[in-house]
């Protein structure tokens, strides 16, 4: 009997922690892409719309890939990602209301201060061809990432052919943007990053920035609002609300605003 | 060497100054991974005893398949609660991803069949020694089964330890069901690992030092009440 007396007592307090660890708080998921969580900018925005609108965000990190199928799955109210092309898919499959763009930035290409591939320069593709040329280290994200899709768009473009020409030299790591950036300073190999993850990047190592300013390196965020129709349990007025609050002129000003060593890290750029 | 002694002196600043924020996280590892170590003392203790002064077909098979579960990657259990927890998923209705709950049933689908394991392995030694006086009393295998089970209790401290040692330093489960949302699934180790992916080596690694610190209290903590405990009724 002393047993189960023993055992009753550890459930009684297993379950009143896991009653307890339960908050009952206003709030929606918003499925985003690392690139906003490590850069810093959801740790400047969600306190100015929370104390707005009451309504608290919860943020789930990951690649772009993974938060449309996280979406798709229905444990998200809301996506913001950056791949045009799969989000316009999503809404075209019916899981999404609308796409709105929301802000921008830019991708740099990182590699070795010593550019041994010769790759620095404001042209993409020119760097890309110069790396595969040289083989030189190239670290890939290789996870469906907003980023992965930039980089795979940019060696088509260039005319690289990764089915052939991928080599030792191109290392698929399957990671997030600090992992990834993590390997390539360990490599000291290029890697393709979002300017914001890079500024707040702290193991550097040997890298800088080896391309930036090309047109072609613009990279468009948008925001989602899960389909209600697919998903009943979606939270579509608080959704929206932070969506709406997101394309307003305040939100607008908070992502200006967001600035790491007085460099700005996102553009707002909304069309109502 | 030189980021290892950075990192410790860091770690004894963040502690000094005792930051709500950390204090938080540290707060929620432990609840999350304590609540999960007395639900699999709850199942696995008592299936420990079952599968160890228990006689049916399938036992044998039963054992091994335990002693092999004890390896589970976190990753597989994150995934297998993910896809039950999901909206799209069997027990979606009840909005339980991205929770502490999330996190505590992963740990808990974790770490039961290290805790049966380990039980079976103790009270298959008591019951080796105390069968003959058992069946001589006319006890019941179920009786038998509580009886070793509350005669090795000192002993099966060890078990639930070691079930909380391994709840509280995986990563690969909660970081799939409890999202690392910041306030509300954000524990040690998903901080841990997001420290590490913005390069912030030294933080991360001051962390890992106030985890193992903690996971050391927690165990003095244990031994020491362990010991009062055998004198008290020992």
């Amino acid at each position: 009997m002393q047993v189960f007396g023993m055992f009753r007592s550890c459930l009684i307090v297993g379950v009143m922690l896991v009653s307890g660890a339960q908050a009952q708080d206003r709030f929606i998921t918003v499925a985003s892409t690392t690139s906003t969580e490590q850069s810093g900018l959801f740790g400047h925005l969600l306190p100015v719309f929370e104390k707005t609108s009451g309504i608290k965000v919860r943020v789930v990190a990951l690649g772009t890939g993974q938060a449309l199928d996280l979406a798709r799955r229905g444990d998200a109210d809301v996506v913001f990602v950056h791949d045009k092309a799969a989000e316009e898919k999503f809404v075209a499959e019916g899981f999404g209301v609308k796409r709105q763009e929301v802000m921008y930035n830019d991708f740099v290409m990182i590699g070795p201060k010593a550019d041994p591939a010769k790759a620095a320069g404001k042209d993409i593709l020119a760097g890309l061809r110069r790396i595969a040329a040289a083989q030189a280290p190239f670290v890939s994200r290789g996870d469906k990432s907003g980023t992965h899709a930039a980089e795979l768009r940019y060696w088509k473009a260039a005319g690289v052919d990764l089915a052939t020409t991928k080599g030792p030299w191109y290392r698929d790591t399957g990671s997030g943007m600090g992992p990834a950036l993590n390997t390539a300073a360990s490599m000291n190999a290029y890697i393709l990053a979002d300017r914001g993850t890079w500024l707040n990047f702290k193991n550097r190592g040997e890298l800088g920035i080896v391309v930036e300013g090309d047109k072609a390196l613009f990279n468009q965020y948008g925001v989602i609002l899960v389909n209600p129709a697919k998903h009943a349990h979606v939270k579509q007025a608080d959704g929206q609300a932070f969506i709406d609050w997101m394309v307003s002129a305040a939100g607008q000003q908070a992502i200006a605003d967001y600035k790491i060593g007085g460099e700005q890290l996102f553009f707002p750029n909304a069309t109502k | 060497m030189n980021d290892l002694s950075a990192s410790l002196a860091l770690a004894g600043d963040l502690v000094a100054a005792g930051d709500a924020k950390l204090a938080a996280i540290v707060w929620l590892s432990l609840k999350v991974s304590l609540s999960a170590t007395a639900l699999s003392c709850v199942l696995g203790m008592p299936l420990g005893a079952l599968l160890s002064v228990g006689r049916f077909p399938g036992r044998r098979p039963l054992i091994v398949l335990f002693n092999g579960l004890m390896g589970l990657p976190p990753v597989v259990v994150g995934l297998l609660v993910y896809l039950l927890l999901s909206r799209a998923g069997p027990l979606g209705q009840f909005g339980l991803l991205f929770t502490p709950s999330a996190m505590i049933i992963a740990q808990t689908v974790l770490i039961t069949p290290i805790i049966a394991a380990l039980t079976r392995q103790v009270i298959e030694d008591e019951w080796r020694e105390y069968r003959e006086q058992l069946r001589s009393l006319g006890a019941s295998r179920a009786r038998a089964g509580r009886t070793l089970l509350w005669n090795a209790r000192f002993s099966l401290t060890t078990a639930g330890l070691a079930g909380f040692g391994r709840a509280v330093a995986e990563v690969g489960a909660v970081m799939i069901v409890g999202g690392n949302i910041d306030g509300v699934t954000r524990v040690m180790t998903t901080t841990i690992a997001l420290e590490t992916s913005k390069g912030d080596l030294p933080l991360a690694l001051a962390l890992g030092a106030i985890l193992i610190a903690v996971v050391l209290i927690i165990n003095a903590g244990a031994y020491l009440l362990r010991q009062w405990a055998e004198r008290r009724w020992g």
